[in-house]
């Protein structure tokens, strides 16, 4: 079959399969790119690994790109991104007109007023993840917590005082990056 | 707080894009792109970024629907930054605002990783490029923070026990016991269609 149809099918495939986003879809990508058709190394999915998790965007789109990359150059990134993302998209129209059909039944209602609430829970969980991430470098709760990173504490001190300030999310996300690199160029 | 709602009213009138015209496909198009960009995360890191330029700034889409929406991409499979974005830009204006949106989302990973599988060993170990990353990290965490308290004290003010012991009991869960957030999500689906369906939940 020829290759960029065979990448669009099994990144289709594992679009599909993967429930539950982000790491939960890494061992599907490496059954399939490494276990089955050889087409990268351990060692360089583990590099995927390591690129993703310091670099924009979600892990299954980087791994797409990098995997259709290496295979067949820029086609096979974008056959490969495409593959990814065409389960969700007919899934989440599908979602959304059935919504839009049964959204008003009380069953419906009720199973998102619990979702809700959880969803601040779990974008709670994340921030406070992050504060660990960027002040202590850990991703869990730090083993020591007067190991600090002081760069870290003035960027997300000085963010914080420019969100209540209601700068534009861009603004300072570009900010604190720029704030990032003359800090790191200065301490 | 009812005169911090009635600035962001204004600010939103002021800015005064609406959803469906070509100006608005290009601003979304612009920020989506941009926020996906400079944002190292997943989905629970990239959506509270986008629920502020959507909800807080532009006023395009409200609260209720940000969260169900993400509730509703946590539980299918796929990507949950772009199963969101997908929900998102149609609930903001239909088929064309998904295409948009999706686009907007995928590119720059897309664009980004094409770059560095070139330049791995040079981008991995460059000193500066990881502080640039740093910086923006702690600026993605402000506004994660900015959003989710913001949430919860909405979430208080209802004082309605059940949501907020749902809300309790996922956080310690999920940050305590290290649960897989997908039967975090699972249990309060089943809890809220059990018990949440009397209308002063909606």
């Amino acid at each position: 079959m020829n290759i960029l149809l065979l990448l669009y099918w099994e990144f289709c495939k594992i679009g599909l399969f993967c429930v539950g986003g982000g790491y939960a879809s890494l061992p599907w990508i490496q059954a399939a790119v490494v276990d089955n058709y050889h087409w990268i190394t351990m060692t360089e999915f583990i590099d995927i690994f390591t690129i993703s998790q310091m670099t924009p965007g979600p892990i299954g789109i980087n791994a797409a790109t990098f995997v259709g990359t290496k295979i067949a150059g820029l086609p096979g990134a974008v056959v490969a991104t495409l593959g990814f993302v065409t389960p969700s998209l007919i899934l989440c129209l599908l979602i959304t007109y059935l919504m839009k059909k049964y959204g008003e039944l009380s069953a419906i209602k009720g199973t998102l007023n619990g979702l809700r609430p959880a969803v601040v829970a779990l974008i709670c969980t994340a921030g406070l993840s992050f504060i660990w991430l960027s002040v202590w470098d850990t991703e869990s709760i730090p083993s020591d917590f007067s190991d600090f990173d002081i760069k870290g504490i003035i960027i997300l001190l000085i963010a914080m005082i420019a969100v209540k300030k209601k700068v534009s999310v861009i603004t300072l996300l570009f900010g604190s990056g720029v704030a990032g690199l003359l800090l790191g160029l200065l301490i | 707080m009812i005169n911090e709602d009635q600035q962001l009213d204004d600010a939103v009138k002021k800015l005064n894009i609406i959803p469906g015209t070509r100006h608005f496909y290009w601003v979304l198009f612009k920020s989506t792109f941009l926020i996906s960009a400079f944002t190292v995360g997943g989905g629970m890191v990239i959506i509270p970024l986008l629920k502020k330029k959507f909800v807080d700034e532009y006023g395009w889409i409200n609260d209720k629907d940000t969260l169900d929406i993400t509730a509703i991409a946590q539980s299918l499979p796929g990507i949950m930054a772009v199963n969101a974005s997908i929900m998102l830009g149609y609930k903001m204006s239909g088929f064309m605002g998904t295409m948009v949106a999706i686009l907007a989302t995928v590119l720059p990973p897309l664009i980004t990783i094409t770059i560095i599988a070139f330049f791995y060993d040079l981008f991995a170990h460059n000193y500066y490029v990881q502080m640039a990353l740093k910086g923006m990290q702690c600026g993605a965490t402000a506004v994660i923070i900015d959003v989710g308290l913001n949430l919860v004290y909405k979430l208080f003010k209802k004082k309605l026990l059940l949501p907020i012991l749902i809300a309790v009991g996922t956080f310690i869960t999920s940050l305590c016991f290290n649960v897989n957030p997908m039967y975090c999500v699972l249990v309060d689906a089943i809890i809220g269609l059990m018990l949440l369906r009397d209308p002063k939940y909606n």
